[in-house]
C-alpha cells in the first residue's frame, strides 16, 4: 500500500467511492444476521434451546413436533465426513502428482480438467450421484450386509458424500497444487543433491513446506461439503436420522432448508421458523470452521525470504 | 483499458445480445397451433400443489396456444405455500391437492380474498408393491397397523390379517412431510393429518425414489400420486384397498366411481373472486373445465366424471358473476 | 543485495539439507525402490480416479441425455403435455439474464473493493481488518443463506422488489462477490511495488498509477477470477429456488417483469423430479447444455490466462 495521499478532491471521492464498494461486504453480513435474527427468535420462543441443541429427532412436521437438530446436524456431518474421506485423499495425491511427478504436458492437460470438474454444477452431480454412483458403483462395490447394505435404497448418504468429494476435489488439489509449487526450488534441489528419491522430498520436504497452504485448501474443501445443498437433496434423501452410517438416507441442514422452504407450509408457522433456526446454526458453523481456519493458517505458515 | 478486458466487457455484450435477440425474434412459438384467437391479454399467476401442477401446466399450454396474449405461469410451492401466497392476493389461482384449512380461510378472510373451490381432477393415490410380492389387498386398518406412529412392525409376515407366506423385510417408503400427499395419506389412513411412524425412507420431492426404492426391494411399500404408478406399471403392483367394502384397486374407474376409498382424493383450483374480474382468468377456468379431461389420463389423472364436471362448472359460474 | 540473496539461498540449503538428512536417516534404503514405486502408484490412482469421475459424468450425461438433443431443445419452451417438444429456451434466456446482471454488479463492484483493500486501505485500521475478515467469512457462507438473504432484504424487506429476475441476480452477484474480491486482490498484489513507485515518481496521483498501470496489468487475473464468479453463478440452483425462480414458463422472461422467471439448473432439476422418462432425458440434455456452456467459459478463462499473463 502507498502512502500518495493526493490533496486533489477527486482522489478522495475516488478512495471512498472504493471504500464504499468494499463496505457492501459489511452490510451483507449484518443483512444475513439481521433476516435469520427475528424468525429464530420466535423460534425459541416457542421450542425450548435444551431440545433444539440436544434433541436427537427432527421431525418438525409430525404430530407431535419434535425438534432435536442434533438429527440433521449428524446428516451434514455423516455426508461432510465421508466426502472429506474420499476427497482428502484424491485431491492432495492429485496434487502432489500435478507438482512434484508430472511432466509440464502431462500438467497442462489434466489442471484444466479438474478445474472442469469444479465448474460443474451441483444439480448435475447431484443427478449423476443418485443415477449413476448409486447403482453402479456403491452397490457392486459395497460388501453385502454391512453396516445394512446399499442395496434396494434410493437415496443414502454415501451417494452425496461421494458427488460432494468429486465436487471439491478440484479445490484441494488446485490450491494444495499452487502451495507445493509456491515452496522455492531452492529446498528441492537442496534436498535432491543429498540423495533423496522423490517421494522422500515429495512427503518430508515440500509437504511440510506447503502445509498452511494445504490445510488452508481442506478447511475450505470442508467449509463447501457442509455447506452445499442440492447434491444432498438429490441424493441423500429426506429422512432425518441421527447417524453417521454411511449407507442411509439421511437429511442434512442445507437439505431441510431447500426442501422445507420451497414446500409446502405457511410463513409463520413453527416449521418456517425453525429454517431460519437451521439456517443460523449453519451460519455460526460456517464462521466457526473460518476463524479456526484462519488460526491454523497463521500457525503453520512458513514464510521464505 | 487492455485488449482483455475488452474481451470481457464483449462477451458479456455478446451474451446479453443473444438473449435479446432470441426474445425479440420468433417467440411465438408458443403460439402454433390454430392461431390464436387472441384478444384476451393479460398474466395469470398460479401457484400451489406440486401435484395438480402438471395437469394446470398442461392446460395452460394449450390455453395460450390458442390465446397468444395471455401469460400463464404455474409455480409449485405447495398446497400450503401456494395459499399463503393466494391469501396474499398475490396469485390469481391456486392449486390444491387437498381442501382449505381454517387457518387459510382466515387468512383469506384477513386479506379480503374471497374465492370458490373448483373440483377439477382426482387422483387416486396408490400403495405400490414389488412385484414378487404375493399379497394383493390390504384393508385401511391393516395399512394403518403399518403406517401407525406407533408401529413396530418390521416384516411382511407380522402384519396382522395377511394370510399369504411372505418373510420379507418390510421397506417402507414415502413422500416428504411437506407434500400434500404425505398429509392426505395419514388424514385418511392414520385419522390425523402429520400422524405416522417416522422410521419410513423419505423421498422428499422425489417421488420418483419411491417408485425405484420399491422396485429394488422385494418387502417394499410406498405410496405416491397415481402417475407415479401409471408410468411404472410393468415394474410394481399396486395394493387392492379394502374400505370395508371389498377390495378395490385404483383405477380411473373406481376413482371416479367412488369406490376406491379412502385413497381417492380430489384435486381442486382455487381462483379468487378479485382474479376472476379479469376475462382471461374466467376463460381460463372455463377451458380447463372443458379441456382437463382430455390430458389428464394421458398425466396419469383421474378425469371428472359428467356430473362432476357439471357441479364444478356451475360453481365457476357463480363466483364469476 | 548480493550479501542478502546468498544469506537467504544460505538458509534455504541448509533448511532443506536438515529435513532431508533427518528423513533419510529415518528409513533403510532398501525397500526404498519398492517403495517409490508403491507411492508414485498411489499418487496416480489419486488422478485417475478423479478424472476417471469426470469423465463418467461426462459420459452418462452424454449417453441419457443425447436423443433430445436438437435445436428445439434451445428454442422451444417447457411443455408439459407434449414432453417430446419440451425445450429450455425460457431457462436459458433466464439463466443468460441473471449472469448478465451478475456481471453488471460484481466488475465493478468487486474490483473496486478489491482496489480499496489492496491500495488505499491502511491495514493497522480496525474497520479494514473487520472488512478483510468479513469477506473471508462470506466466501464460505452457504449458498442457501444467501438465499434466505435474498428474500428476506431483496424480494421482501426493504428493496421489496418481488420475485423478479432482478431479485435473483442480485441474490447471485452477493453469493459470488466474495469471489471475485478475493481473485481481483491476488491480481493486484502480484504487480511488483516498483511499478507503483515508478509511476508516483514521475509525478503521477494514486488514482492515476491504478488506473494507467496496476490495473491493466492485472487484468487477465481479474478476468480469470469474474469468469470463475460467473461460472458458478450460473450453476446455482439452492438460492433462486428461494427467491422465486418458477418452473412453469412458457415464455421468455425478462429483469423486470413480474410474470416469472426460471433459470436453467432450477429447470433441469425439476425435470428430473417428473415420473415420466421422456423428462428423465431432458434432464440430462439439459446437464449436457449446461457442461458445453461451462466447458467454454473455462477454455476461454484459461485461453486468457495463457495469452496475457505476464511475467514480471
Amino acid at each position: 500500500m502507498l502512502q500518495a495521499e493526493s490533496k486533489r478532491y477527486g482522489e478522495r471521492a475516488i478512495k471512498w467511492l472504493l471504500a464504499l464498494c468494499a463496505l457492501l461486504s459489511v452490510l451483507t453480513t449484518t443483512a444475513i444476521i439481521l433476516s435469520l435474527l427475528g424468525p429464530m427468535i420466535g423460534f425459541f420462543e416457542i421450542v425450548p434451546a435444551k431440545e433444539f441443541f440436544f434433541g436427537v429427532d427432527w421431525t418438525p412436521q409430525f404430530e407431535p413436533p419434535s425438534f432435536g437438530v442434533l438429527s440433521i446436524v449428524a446428516g451434514t456431518l455423516n455426508v461432510a465426513l465421508w466426502g472429506m474421506v474420499f476427497a482428502v485423499p484424491v485431491g492432495l495425491g492429485s496434487a502432489v502428482y500435478l507438482s512434484e511427478y508430472a511432466s509440464p504436458r502431462v500438467r497442462k492437460t489434466i489442471k484444466p480438467a479438474l478445474e472442469v470438474l469444479a465448474g460443474i454444477p451441483t444439480v448435475a452431480i447431484g443427478i449423476f450421484a443418485v443415477s449413476f454412483l448409486l447403482p453402479h458403483v456403491i452397490v457392486p462395490l459395497w460388501p453385502g450386509d454391512f453396516l445394512g447394505g446399499a442395496d434396494g435404497k434410493p437415496f443414502i448418504a454415501l451417494a452425496a458424500a461421494l458427488g460432494i468429494g468429486l465436487m471439491v476435489v478440484p479445490i484441494i488439489a488446485s490450491l494444495s497444487d499452487d502451495a507445493m509449487r509456491a515452496v522455492p526450488r531452492g529446498l528441492h534441489e537442496g534436498a535432491y543433491a543429498l540423495g533423496a528419491t522423490k517421494a522422500k522430498v515429495a512427503t518430508r520436504v515440500v509437504f511440510p513446506a506447503a502445509l498452511s497452504g494445504i490445510v488452508a485448501s481442506v478447511v475450505l474443501a470442508i467449509s463447501r461439503a457442509v455447506g452445499e445443498t442440492m447434491i444432498v437433496v438429490i441424493a441423500g434423501g429426506s429422512t432425518p436420522k441421527f447417524t453417521l452410517n454411511p449407507v442411509e438416507s439421511i437429511q442434512a441442514m442445507t437439505s431441510y432448508i431447500a426442501t422445507t422452504a420451497t414446500g409446502d407450509i405457511g410463513t409463520g408457522t413453527i416449521e418456517y421458523k425453525s429454517i431460519f433456526a437451521v439456517g443460523a446454526l449453519l451460519f455460526l458453523l460456517t464462521l466457526l470452521m473460518n476463524v479456526v481456519s484462519i488460526r491454523l493458517v497463521r500457525r503453520y505458515r512458513e514464510v521464505y525470504e | 483499458m487492455t485488449s482483455s478486458k475488452w474481451f470481457v466487457v464483449l462477451s458479456a455484450a455478446v451474451t446479453l445480445a443473444i438473449g435479446v435477440a432470441a426474445c425479440g425474434g420468433s417467440d411465438d412459438e408458443t403460439a402454433s397451433g390454430s392461431g390464436g384467437g387472441g384478444d384476451l391479454s393479460g398474466s395469470i399467476r398460479i401457484d400451489g400443489s406440486s401435484t395438480v401442477a402438471p395437469l394446470t401446466e398442461a392446460v395452460a399450454e394449450q390455453f395460450m396456444a390458442e390465446n397468444s396474449g395471455v401469460r400463464i405461469t404455474v409455480g409449485t410451492s405447495g398446497t400450503g405455500g401456494g395459499f399463503e401466497k393466494f391469501c396474499a392476493g398475490e396469485t390469481d389461482i391456486s392449486d390444491a391437492s387437498r381442501e382449505i384449512e381454517p387457518e387459510e380461510v382466515e387468512a383469506c378472510k384477513k386479506g379480503g380474498v374471497g374465492y370458490k373451490d373448483v373440483h377439477v381432477a382426482t387422483d387416486a393415490l396408490t400403495v405400490m408393491i414389488n412385484n414378487e410380492n404375493p399379497v394383493s389387498c390390504l384393508t385401511v386398518d391393516q395399512l394403518a397397523a403399518i403406517w401407525g406412529p406407533d408401529s413396530k412392525i418390521s416384516n411382511w409376515s407380522e402384519i396382522p390379517g395377511v394370510e399369504e407366506e411372505f418373510d420379507e423385510e418390510l421397506a417402507l417408503f414415502g413422500p416428504g412431510t411437506d407434500s400434500g400427499t404425505f398429509d392426505y395419506f395419514t388424514e385418511s389412513i392414520n385419522g390425523e393429518e402429520g400422524v405416522s411412524r417416522k422410521d419410513y425412507n423419505n423421498v422428499g420431492e422425489d417421488d420418483n425414489a419411491t417408485v425405484k426404492g420399491v422396485e429394488g426391494s422385494p418387502g417394499g411399500m410406498g405410496y405416491a400420486g397415481f402417475s407415479f404408478y401409471t408410468e411404472n406399471e410393468g415394474n410394481l403392483k399396486a395394493l387392492e384397498v379394502d374400505n370395508g367394502k371389498g377390495c378395490v384397486p385404483p383405477s380411473v374407474e373406481t376413482a371416479q366411481d367412488g369406490s376406491y376409498a379412502p385413497l381417492s382424493r380430489p384435486l381442486f383450483m382455487y381462483p379468487s373472486e378479485q382474479a376472476l374480474q379479469k376475462p382471461e382468468v374466467k376463460a381460463f377456468i372455463e377451458y380447463y373445465l372443458e379441456n382437463a379431461g382430455s390430458v389428464a389420463e394421458s398425466l396419469g389423472f383421474v378425469p371428472l366424471t359428467d356430473e362432476q364436471l357439471a357441479e364444478s362448472e356451475a360453481a365457476a359460474e357463480k363466483i364469476g358473476a | 543485495m548480493e550479501a542478502g540473496a546468498g544469506a537467504s539461498r544460505n538458509r534455504l540449503a541448509v533448511a532443506g539439507a536438515r529435513a532431508t538428512t533427518a528423513a533419510m536417516l529415518r528409513d533403510q534404503p532398501r525397500g526404498d525402490v519398492i517403495r517409490n514405486a508403491i507411492f508414485a502408484g498411489l499418487l496416480l490412482l489419486a488422478v485417475t480416479i478423479a478424472l476417471a469421475g469426470l469423465t463418467a459424468l461426462l459420459v452418462q450425461a452424454f449417453v441419457r441425455g443425447s436423443s433430445a438433443l436438437s435445436l428445439d431443445l434451445i428454442t422451444n419452451p417447457p411443455s408439459t403435455a407434449f414432453p417430446e417438444k419440451a425445450g429450455y429456451r425460457p431457462a436459458i434466456i433466464g439463466s443468460l439474464q441473471l449472469i448478465a446482471g451478475v456481471l453488471v454488479l460484481i466488475v465493478p463492484i468487486g474490483v473496486g473493493a478489491a482496489i480499496y483493500l489492496e491500495e488505499y486501505a491502511d491495514n493497522s485500521r480496525w474497520w479494514n481488518r473487520l472488512i478483510e475478515v468479513n469477506i473471508q467469512n462470506l466466501a464460505a457462507v452457504p449458498s442457501i443463506i444467501y438465499g434466505i438473504l435474498g428474500l428476506a432484504f431483496i424480494v421482501r424487506g426493504p428493496l421489496d422488489l418481488g420475485f423478479i429476475l432482478a431479485a435473483g441476480s442480485m441474490t447471485l452477484a452477493l453469493l459470488v462477490l466474495p469471489m471475485v474480491i478475493i481473485a481481483s486482490r491476488e491480481a493486484l498484489r502480484a504487480v511488483p511495488d516498483s511499478i507503483r513507485q515508478g509511476s508516483l515518481a514521475l509525478g503521477a496521483t494514486q488514482w492515476q498509477t491504478i488506473r494507467r498501470q496496476v490495473l491493466p496489468a492485472s487484468i487477465p487475473g481479474i478476468a480469470t477470477g469474474v469468469i470463475l464468479a460467473v461460472s458458478r453463478a450460473l450453476g446455482e440452483t439452492a438460492p433462486l429456488l428461494l427467491v422465486g425462480a418458477t418452473v412453469f414458463v412458457t415464455f421468455d422472461p425478462t429483469p423486470f417483469g413480474s410474470d416469472g422467471y426460471s433459470a436453467m439448473p432450477v429447470q433441469i432439476f425439476n425435470y428430473a423430479l417428473r415420473p415420466q422418462d421422456e423428462f428423465q432425458t431432458l434432464a440430462f440434455a439439459g446437464v449436457i447444455v449446461m457442461l458445453v456452456v461451462l466447458l467454454a467459459m473455462n477454455s476461454f478463462a484459461i485461453w486468457l490466462r495463457n495469452r496475457y499473463e505476464q511475467r514480471w
